[in-house]
């Protein structure tokens, strides 16, 4: 890392910092259900952190984030009761994960396959587990000693320390780990779009044959960065069975797919910030909208995600950014400096 | 041979209940480049409308075969009129828009009608026999009605002024706006007609199905499926992508359950994807309608 790469990175870093203030500083002053609700929120916005990049950073609209998502949980669930603890089961889930998205990745990237094609295909593909899973109600589907449960899902065992199957983590212990895990994807992904790698995904996403005609082989950098997108999601599925306690197919329906490409929308694609913060405050806003019957859940998202794509398309920490950096050009010289970061910088 | 017969008639079935769901997305999609992910929830208004007037005393050919098309029609145009028209050549933005109508559209019907429905209709027709087996007349009637449809569609589309000008524009916007014909009205009364058509197929497969807000998410994935995998011609496209894909479902399901039978349709649109990824119609009948 060098000096140039840590000065691009000073607002993640600063993110991060306060994430970890947020960490050691929640559970004194917050109630356990509303640490335990957090807990759920922290896995989606890890969910929502890796569509950030793979889709803002990479250009790759992924219908079926989701797919990765509860796969992970799946993996997670399935091989923690086989197991008989969690150590390895964690290290399962990211590699099954990522390893079924490079094959997948690799059907699409090397087929050439994009833009609304892909779209279609990844959405398919989360539909497909969907029903899979929905069918397997019955003791003749299981994996080892896990029932998968159908419709009725399955529940997870709790997280434990490494290599010690005995000591499961308490809910509080588990918002932990939820938001340490966070903050280090956070960071990987801050990290990532500032390496040559990243860089090249992005100029992929800003003119893919421009980049192919500059000699970089943009089939290979899309499937990697749509890999590692995935096996963060797989984390946050972790995170998710955790927070939940138990896993369902309903993980992979429509609706959770929207709300995923809303929580990007809104917070902003190209930036990793918004996404996650987007997704703190949509999750809120459901959570409340819950305790009321007058204004339907599927009604006010609706309108949301309507409202954004006309109004606000480029979401809300893009917009923020402008408008900061708008003002800021009133001093000429710090102007000149922030025009040449802005271009790559990220937040 | 009356076995024969009763499958055979059981996958025609299949693969004309898919072009059923899909033609109006096809038509929108055609003609638009506009992927309208709010084509569930235009089924399902159909649905609802067939419901509604049914029980408020109207016949239920009448409201099938008029009020569904109608009442959905009109609310095609002023969803074209307020939210499609800013968005047309943004593919991803109409896209992720119509993504937030179907969602609007199912928490509006949710709040009216509740999330589910006590009342429904069942098909008006009885049973035709095949030798030896029984085939439901409901299903009989729904298979022509889609053949009827198809040709109706073609016909407008070859032989009307509309339909010369629709496709004038379908295949060169400026310049069929420079030889003037009003393309923004083309648009709006294309939506307009996809979405009468998508009310029609709603309306038509209410008595099968039922009415509940959230039916459209089960027939999007299909209709989607069907008309991507046809590609961009709208009769060619879906014809061919319905009987390939429905085809598929129909064996399958025959064999291994209505399960296996999706997940096999899902997994052949995958494969047909990575080897054309245009669609059929992308790789042969380039020139048909």
């Amino acid at each position: 890392m060098n000096s140039g790469m840590l000065r691009q990175m000073r607002p993640t870093f600063v993110y991060a910092l306060l994430g970890v203030i947020f960490m050691f500083a929640a559970p004194s002053v917050l109630q356990l259900f509303t640490i335990i609700n957090l807990t759920t929120a922290i896995a989606l916005a890890v969910l929502a952190l890796s569509l950030a990049l793979i889709w803002g950073y990479g250009g790759i609209l992924c219908f079926g984030q989701v797919a990765f998502f509860g796969l992970g949980a799946y993996v997670y669930t399935i091989s923690a009761i086989n197991f008989g603890g969690s150590t390895w089961a964690i290290l399962m889930a990211v590699l099954v994960t990522s390893a079924f998205a490079a094959a997948l990745g690799y059907f699409i990237f090397y087929g050439r396959v994009s833009d609304v094609y892909l779209g279609v295909i990844t959405l398919t593909v989360t539909l497909i587990f969907f029903s899979l899973i929905r069918r397997t109600s019955g003791p003749e589907y299981k994996i080892g000693n896990a029932l998968l449960g159908g419709f009725n899902g399955v529940s997870s065992p709790p997280i434990n320390l490494p290599w010690n199957p005995t000591s499961f983590l308490f809910p509080e212990q588990v918002f932990y780990v939820a938001m340490a895990a966070l903050i280090l994807c956070y960071v990987f992904a801050g990290w990532l779009v500032n390496t040559k790698f990243g860089r090249v995904c992005v100029a992929i996403r800003e003119n893919e044959l421009r980049a192919e005609l500059l000699g970089y082989d943009i089939r290979a950098y899309k499937l990697g960065i749509f890999t590692i997108g995935a096996g963060i999601a797989a984390i946050g599925g972790v995170l998710f069975c955790n927070g939940v306690g138990r896993i369902t197919p309903d993980v992979f329906n429509l609706y959770n797919a929207a709300l995923t490409i809303i929580w990007v929308i809104v917070g902003g694609r190209g930036t990793l910030i918004g996404p996650v913060g987007a997704t703190f405050a949509l999750f809120y806003l459901t959570s409340a909208l819950g305790g009321q019957t007058v204004l339907n859940n599927n009604l006010v998202l609706g309108v949301i995600l309507i409202i954004f794509v006309l109004l606000v398309p480029k979401g809300v920490a893009p917009t923020i950014i402008d408008w900061v950096n708008a003002r800021r050009k009133k001093a000429p010289t710090r102007a000149r400096r922030r025009r040449g970061s802005r271009a790559e910088g990220t937040q | 041979m009356d076995l024969v017969v009763a499958v055979l008639f059981q996958l025609i079935y299949v693969i004309s209940n898919l072009a059923l769901i899909s033609l109006g997305l096809a038509i929108i999609f055609g003609m638009m480049r506009v992927i309208n992910l709010a084509h569930g929830e235009f089924l399902m208004l159909g649905g609802y409308t067939v419901v509604v007037a049914t029980n408020a005393g109207i016949n239920i050919w009448v409201s099938m075969l008029i009020l569904a098309p109608l009442v959905v029609g009109i609310i095609g145009v002023i969803v074209e009129r307020l939210l499609i028209r800013w968005l047309y050549g943004r593919m991803v933005d109409t896209l992720l828009a119509t993504w937030g109508l179907s969602l609007l559209l199912v928490g509006i019907v949710t709040s009216i009608f509740g999330a589910s429905t006590g009342t429904t209709v069942s098909p008006p027709l009885g049973v035709v026999r095949i030798g030896d087996y029984s085939a439901s007349g409901y299903e009989l009637f729904l298979v022509v009605v889609t053949i009827v449809l198809l040709f109706g569609v073609w016909l407008t589309l070859r032989f009307t002024k509309l339909g010369l000008l629709a496709r004038g524009t379908m295949q060169n916007a400026e310049m069929a706006s420079a030889l003037g014909v009003s393309t923004s009205r083309i648009y709006m009364i294309t939506f307009g007609l996809g979405a009468a058509v998508s009310g029609l197929a709603g309306g038509l497969l209410a008595p099968m199905t039922g009415v509940l807000p959230t039916i459209g998410a089960t027939y999007i994935a299909k209709a989607f499926i069907t008309v991507i995998s046809g590609g961009s011609a709208i009769l060619a496209g879906t014809t061919a992508g319905s009987i390939l894909l429905g085809g598929i479902n129909g064996v399958f399901s025959f064999i291994a359950g209505s399960t296996f039978g999706e997940i096999a349709l899902l997994l052949a649109a995958i494969i047909l994807l990575r080897l054309m990824p245009r669609g059929i119609t992308g790789r042969f009948f380039r020139k048909s309608l």
